[in-house]
């Protein structure tokens, strides 16, 4: 399935992108998660980081479905 | 309401004749941060979500408070020492309401509106900040289930 990842701050430096869709077969976006770090070696860890799909956070063992747009959320910090 | 800019923050006008107490509240790019200079800030958000996050957050100080009217800006770019990043403006009848109010909805969007802040330095490499209150909040948050 197709899915849309955007990436912001630090997530956005490394891999020099804001937005792609990408092709996978991953079921959780934990997994999602672990594919594109092996392509893009993050500099912040899971646990560092939330997910947000389709504008809201979630847990990372949830299940990400086709046309989803998923955010790997670094530590905000607002105000 | 709430709202991201990439302008500087103009203040709505919110006035109501039942309200005795309006508290603002103005988050400022101060010169310094963990003992280093600070020169600039470059602030990001993911606007869509922080837009629904920080009506969430507005939502729920209704709620919790007995106010008459709220309302929160944030600014993204880059901002000067001095430039107000977020804007925080509350009514209420009694001062009590308005003020406990304004605490809330900063606190919240510090932690969880999706707005990231890059600090420039006089003399080191920028840096993106972690908002370090807001890992002691999570914690607090799950301190049921921390492992000791």
């Amino acid at each position: 399935m197709k899915i849309k990842i955007k990436y912001f701050a630090a997530m956005r430096e490394s891999t020099g992108k804001s937005s792609e869709v990408i092709e996978t077969t991953a079921t959780s976006l934990s997994a999602v998660y672990d594919e594109l770090n092996d392509r893009y070696h993050f500099p912040l860890n899971r646990d560092d980081l939330k997910v947000a799909v389709n504008e809201k956070y979630v847990d990372f063992e949830e299940a990400v479905s086709p046309d989803d747009t998923v955010v790997f959320i670094p530590p905000v910090a607002g105000g | 309401m709430f709202a991201i800019t990439e302008n500087k923050i103009r203040e709505k006008q919110l006035g109501d004749d039942r309200a005795g107490a309006v508290v603002i509240f103005e988050g400022l790019v101060r010169n310094h941060n963990d003992g280093k200079k600070v020169t600039c800030l470059e602030y990001q958000a993911y606007i869509e979500m922080a837009e629904k996050v920080g009506q969430e957050i507005l939502n729920e100080t209704f709620n919790k408070f007995d106010i008459i009217d709220a309302a929160c800006i944030h600014r993204v770019g880059m901002l000067q020492i001095g430039d107000a990043a977020v804007w925080i403006k509350v009514l209420s009848a009694h001062r009590d309401e308005a003020y406990q109010a304004s605490k809330y909805i900063i606190d919240e969007v510090k932690s969880r509106v999706p707005i990231w802040k890059k600090e420039h330095y006089v003399d080191q490499e920028p840096e993106w900040v972690a908002c370090h209150r807001c890992a002691s909040h999570e914690e607090h948050h799950h301190s049921h289930e921390a492992v000791t």
